[in-house]
């Protein structure tokens, strides 16, 4: 029941032609961010070679590169969540999956695992960007596996969190604004915590790009790891609640 | 087995916000009924249709499919139901293949048996020359008609029909009614419309539902003997008498509605043999004869109309 959700929600998403431009622009950019810090790295390079253990290509170019993808993803993303359930409300098919003999549950579930693998592909793709790399030099995989990881929770939550709020809109245009609006606060909450010490360590604790950082360094903490398990967590529970309680009496 | 009940309402109640939408609606369905849905808009139909199928809770009461709870076990008692709510729920971007395909799954209907479903739903449906295109692509006829297929995909027990016919051209009307009637052969049905005739034909049982409550409810073959008046009416090619229509045995009055066509009422039996004969007789030629019958839709009017109230909130959709 949840992969014939998924699987719709993917075919779907390919048949319009939506994804494929989102996969394109993406790849570009991103090709453009790697190439540019290639060549700062080749510059520095001559500098670099007299330092004893000296940052190399997987700290000074995929790092960045993969830092930097997590920042146009944030962009990208709700453009994709949008539609998984304002479309379907606005179209009124989710009045088939309502009529279905399947729980709310395995709705948001099917829906997400739809979402989770078109971002998985997106990653796939993103991935092959350093991977070109391993054609001429040597690449720190340990460290590039764990940025991936990361890349991949972050898109997990982002993509939980675009779920819930398209769950509360019938319009896919509201759904991606409200996305993005939620996204780029739990982005920049640290930044608002800076002057106040001790608010700031909660908000520091909150933000979804703290986590991600670590994780680029080749740093694989649990927390990190349950603070993005978490979110997912949360925002589905609450899309399953909001969909549930769209059939009670007010 | 015929008489097995597959839908069972009790005391059921709904509220928008204060608005009661539906107030202690209560009805038992038999296999082998096709059920009319009668009401002003914003009576409060599609919301009973909604709450059948699970897409709205209801405030209070209990609903059985199948004599399965519809509150306490929701996805066995789904199983049992089809729907195709007012707005067929289709993905415009899927062949008519795809979607269906994806219905059987959602159904849960085995693997192996997904195409065989989908294939009888097409021909049963008549869908077979547009199965490869796009739903999206396709005429309001065909898209109601892959709604229906979507509803029946799975052989329920209780199909629920909202206006199944709207925007589909005479012929496919016909060809939908036939095929109402034919799944009331096997299944419940439930079918809501605006349009009389069509309710008076196909169905077996009608109900009209007024401000959220029922008030009209009886079986096809009972509403037949309440809408007939004792009274014929004739008509023949040749000026015909009243005189002599009248003297004809039974007959209570004559009115002449032309010189060619009568009105007669009559107690008792039919005199209708007994008129004819005295038509041929007279050699007025007689062109038809034919019993007088109230439509369903004076009836309607009756029950719904009478209410002042009526007129205020008509605008009032509930759902």
């Amino acid at each position: 029941m949840i992969l014939a959700i998924a699987r719709r929600e993917l075919r779907s998403l390919f048949l319009s032609p939506l994804a494929w431009t989102i996969l394109a622009v993406v790849e570009f950019i991103l090709a453009w961010l790697f190439l540019s810090q290639l060549q700062t790295y080749l510059d520095w390079a001559p500098r670099l070679a007299g330092i004893e253990d000296a940052p190399g290509v997987t700290d000074l170019v995929v790092a960045p590169v993969l830092g930097n993808a997590a920042v146009v993803l944030l962009l990208v993303v709700p453009l994709i969540t949008m539609r998984t359930l304002a479309e379907e409300r606005r179209a009124r098919t989710l009045t088939l999956l309502f009529s279905s003999p399947i729980s709310m549950t395995q709705i948001v579930l099917g829906k997400y695992l739809g979402l989770l693998g078109f971002f998985t592909l997106m990653l796939l793709v993103i991935a092959l960007i350093p991977l070109s790399l391993l054609l001429g030099i040597h690449l720190d995989l340990g460290k590039l596996a764990a940025g991936l990881l990361g890349l991949e929770l972050i898109l997990g939550a982002f993509a939980a969190i675009g779920l819930f709020i398209s769950c509360l809109t019938s319009q896919p245009g509201v759904a991606a604004v409200g996305t993005f609006g939620a996204l780029l606060l739990l982005w920049i909450l640290d930044w608002a915590g800076a002057a106040d010490t001790r608010a700031s360590g909660l908000m520091h604790y909150l933000s979804l790009l703290r986590h991600y950082e670590s994780l680029l360094k080749g740093l694989f903490s649990s927390t990190d790891v349950a603070y993005y398990l978490l979110v997912i967590v949360t925002f589905l529970v609450l899309a399953v609640q909001r969909l549930d309680a769209q059939r009670l009496p007010h | 087995m015929t008489d097995e009940i597959l839908i069972q309402t009790e005391h059921l109640y709904r509220y928008y916000s204060g608005h009661c939408a539906v107030a202690d609606l209560g009805f038992e369905l038999r296999r082998g009924e096709i059920l009319g849905f009668l009401g002003p808009n914003g009576a409060g139909k599609t919301t009973t249709m909604q709450m059948l199928t699970g897409n709205l809770a209801p405030t209070s009461g209990r609903i059985r499919i199948h004599g399965m709870d519809l509150l306490e076990r929701p996805l066995a008692a789904k199983r049992q139901i089809g729907y195709l709510p007012e707005q067929p729920p289709l993905y415009r971007e899927l062949t008519v293949r795809e979607y269906l395909d994806h219905c059987a799954r959602l159904h849960r209907i085995p693997r192996r048996q997904i195409a065989a479903a989908v294939d009888r739903a097409t021909e049963r449906c008549g869908l077979g020359e547009v199965r490869n295109r796009l739903i999206g692509n396709l005429s309001k006829g065909f898209q109601q008609r892959v709604g229906i297929a979507q509803a029946i995909i799975h052989v329920p027990a209780v199909v629920i029909l909202d206006e199944p016919t709207v925007g589909l051209d005479p012929l496919q009307i016909r060809h939908i009614r036939e095929l109402i009637r034919d799944l009331g052969r096997e299944h419940a049905v439930i079918l809501s419309s605006h349009i009389l005739p069509e309710i008076q034909e196909t169905c077996t049982r009608v109900q009209i539902i007024h401000r959220g409550r029922l008030v009209f409810n009886e079986a096809m073959d009972r509403i037949d003997e309440r809408l007939r008046i004792r009274a014929l009416l004739l008509q023949t090619s040749a000026p015909a008498e009243a005189e002599r229509l009248a003297a004809v045995p039974g007959v209570s009055g004559v009115q002449a509605l032309s010189e060619r066509r009568w009105r007669i009422d009559y107690d008792g039996d039919s005199p209708a043999p007994a008129l004819a004969e005295t038509v041929v007789a007279a050699g007025w030629g007689l062109e038809s004869l034919e019993p007088v019958r109230r439509t369903l839709e004076q009836v309607f009017v009756e029950l719904t109309a009478g209410d002042p109230q009526v007129v205020a909130p008509a605008s009032e959709e509930a759902a």
